[in-house]
């Protein structure tokens, strides 16, 4: 069985349908990119796998268990899927260890020592061990991001979600965010990304979804789908982008 | 012995509900007058004048308005001026009135750009010309929701003026309640009229705070 | 014939004003902490999903927004004994003020919350915090950070509008000042030297209200 399956999704926004019938079935360590254009409706799809949009209709089972919009189901489903977003996030007011240690402590229970040990960790993972009693201002895009990215981990999420996480950033500053979403993926985490990087998407990625105008148009292979696209949408969206 | 009916007792209040309207509106209008003439000295002033003003504002604002007042009530009498509380009521309200309202707008005429100064001087156009047809026509409209809004903070001062005996809709309902002992009633009947005059003003203040954000955007 | 001004006429009184100082600070201080708490409970009961409660707090909000502070103060201390609720003049006092203060707090401290970034929301969402924890740890500081300004001048109106409390014979500084001019027949000089005394109060309590926001505020900066 897989980790995550959706079927069926359905959400509309007011009178636009954005997703027209979704199914996706997202495996234990696997490593997919939804692809396409803008409005085609890939964020909303990944929203919808934490929560973060409620569905209008379909099903979406974590883990062999089905999530209803009730809220004890949702904070269930958010313990096991995690999110990293395009703006970051981080809380103001916390320093980067405590953003990761926040949640880990509140939701989880955790003691002080425990979660912090946890988050220095994580915040070492990802290369920020000297900067953890930095506040988010005082830190570069690139290095927000991957606290974001440390804060999520530190939950230990069975899968992460990440929404064009290098879009808000200064070009100088994507690799370091790529270099440690790379990371995650060969230590075999499962990542559902949103991504305009499709080199790295062709690199790093075991399946490509492509969407467009709210449905899944095309899926398969990263090679394979750069290389040989079979509908005429997608070879001009892979075109538009040589 | 209570010989005051419902309808009575709101009868007598709504008679006495005119002295606020009156006064309110006295004190508003003549308030406004003289804290545009601040405003005017004030942005065209000298330091000294500035000063002066903003410490005008600040000793109304860092006052309770019933010490205002009182300080009227009591103060004209000691250069001669015998002042009834009709007078000293509208003199309060009124330098009360005036500081809250140069400050509000203040914060307007500030809110119009530098440039918008320095383009009409370059046109050749002199303070009261840049006054008159630049930066006012653009503050008014920035000012005019705030100033609504303001409305509702002089018809409830009204209520103080109360205090220095001033017959107006708080004192009748004291009376009244002196008279019948059911003061539940009657100053439940007094907040319900300072709401009609009130919300109304609320609500068109937040109306025009929503109509100008959307002419903003 | 001209007045002979006699400030000397309230020396030999100043230790009513002084409990009068006391007794306003006391006010002040009760109704600012309790009134800021009850309006942080109002702002989360406005942003609930509950409809019937956000409109309640609502109807509280606009009720206590556009009626005098001088006729909720006397609803609450000769008006409510009708429902059996009867109060000292401190008590009704430090209640008006807190109901007051709750109200527009509110409204103010709603203000901040609506400021804060869905992002912030979405994000805490995501790590599986609840609506109690996403309120707690992430919206209500740095809200009320952005809203302190105001939230300030909020309480320093209610502390100048206690005055009108002596009207209730609560024994603030304006009751002491009354008392005063009743003994000495001074009563320019007396309320002129408590308009300062409120002058210097509310310039402290602005103060107050600032470093007390520096520390609420504050980061402990490692760099």
């Amino acid at each position: 069985m897989s980790l995550v399956e959706l079927h069926a999704i359905h959400k509309s926004f007011g009178e636009l349908e954005v997703l027209k019938g979704i199914d996706l079935s997202i495996d234990e360590g696997q490593v997919i990119a939804l692809i396409g254009k803008s409005g085609s409706g890939k964020s909303t799809l990944l929203r919808t796998i934490n929560g973060l949009e409620v569905i209008d209709d379909g099903v979406i089972i974590v883990d062999g268990k089905k999530i209803s919009d009730r809220d004890a189901d949702l904070l269930g489903l958010r313990l096991q899927v995690g999110m990293v977003f395009q703006q970051f996030n981080l809380f103001p007011h916390y320093t980067a260890l405590e953003n990761v240690m926040l949640s880990p402590q509140v939701v989880k229970k955790q003691s002080k020592a425990e979660a912090k040990q946890i988050a220095e960790e994580m915040l070492a993972k990802v290369g920020l061990a000297d900067k953890m009693m930095h506040y988010p201002d005082q830190l570069s895009g690139g290095q927000q991001q991957r606290v974001a990215i440390a804060r999520a981990l530190a939950m230990k999420p069975k899968v992460l979600l990440c929404d064009e996480v290098t879009s808000a950033l200064d070009p100088e500053l994507v690799n370091e965010v790529l270099a440690v979403v790379r990371q995650l993926a060969e230590e075999g985490m499962t990542l559902v990304m949103v991504t305009h990087e499709m080199r790295f998407a062709r690199e790093v990625c075991d399946k490509l979804v492509f969407m467009h105008q709210g449905r899944i148009h095309e899926t398969g292979d990263p090679e394979e789908v750069f290389s040989n696209p079979k509908t005429p949408e997608l070879s001009s969206f892979v075109g538009g982008l040589a | 012995m209570s010989e005051f009916s419902l309808w009575d007792i709101a009868y007598n209040l709504l008679l006495a509900a005119r002295w606020t309207v009156l006064l309110s509106l006295t004190a508003f209008v003549l308030g406004g007058l003289v804290g545009l003439l601040l405003l005017m000295v004030r942005t065209a002033g000298n330091p000294w004048v500035i000063r002066l003003v903003r410490g005008y504002v600040e000793l109304f604002q860092g006052t309770p308005l019933l010490m205002q007042l009182f300080i009227v009530f009591f103060g004209l009498p000691l250069i001669g001026l015998d002042v009834s509380p009709w007078v000293a009521a509208t003199l309060g309200l009124t330098l009360f009135t005036s500081a809250f309202l140069t400050e509000i707008w203040r914060g307007c005429v500030e809110s119009i750009g530098k440039g918008q100064w320095e383009a009409s001087a370059s046109l050749g156009m002199n303070f009261t010309q840049q006054m008159r047809y630049i930066v006012l026509p653009q503050a008014l409209r920035i000012a005019v929701p705030p100033t609504v809004g303001f409305s509702v903070q002089v018809v409830k001062g009204t209520a103080v003026a109360s205090i220095i005996g001033f017959v107006e809709l708080t004192k009748a309902g004291t009376m009244i309640t002196n008279a019948t002992y059911e003061p539940f009633t009657v100053y439940g009947c007094v907040a319900v009229m300072y709401f009609l005059i009130c919300y109304p003003l609320s609500l068109f203040a937040r109306h025009l705070e929503g109509k100008f954000r959307h002419v903003a955007r | 014939m001209a007045y002979k001004f006699d400030f000397g006429a309230i020396v030999p009184h100043w230790q009513l004003l002084f409990d009068g100082v006391i007794l306003t600070t006391e006010l002040t201080v009760i109704g600012a902490v309790v009134g800021v708490g009850l309006g942080i409970m109002g702002a989360w009961a406005r942003a609930s999903r509950a409809p019937v409660i956000s409109q309640i707090v609502g109807v509280y909000v606009e009720l206590i927004r556009n009626t005098p502070f001088l006729v909720q103060l006397f609803f609450i201390f000769f008006g409510l004994p009708a429902l059996g609720v009867k109060l000292t003049e401190f008590q009704a006092a430090v209640l008006a003020m807190i109901v007051n203060l709750g109200a527009y707090s509110t409204e103010i401290i709603r203000a901040g919350i609506l400021a804060i970034p869905q992002g912030q929301i979405e994000a805490a969402q995501s790590l599986a915090m609840n609506r109690v924890q996403i309120f707690r740890y992430v919206v209500i500081l740095p809200a009320l950070k952005k809203i302190w300004p105001a939230l300030s001048s909020q309480i320093v109106i209610v502390m100048l509008g206690s005055s009108v409390c002596s009207q209730i014979a609560a024994e603030e500084l304006t009751f002491g000042a009354n008392y005063i001019q009743a003994l000495n027949f001074r009563a320019f000089e007396v309320y002129f030297v408590v308009t300062g005394l409120y002058l210097v109060m509310s310039i402290l309590l602005r103060m107050g209200l600032k470093v007390l926001g520096n520390f609420l505020f504050e980061r402990r900066r490692h760099v």
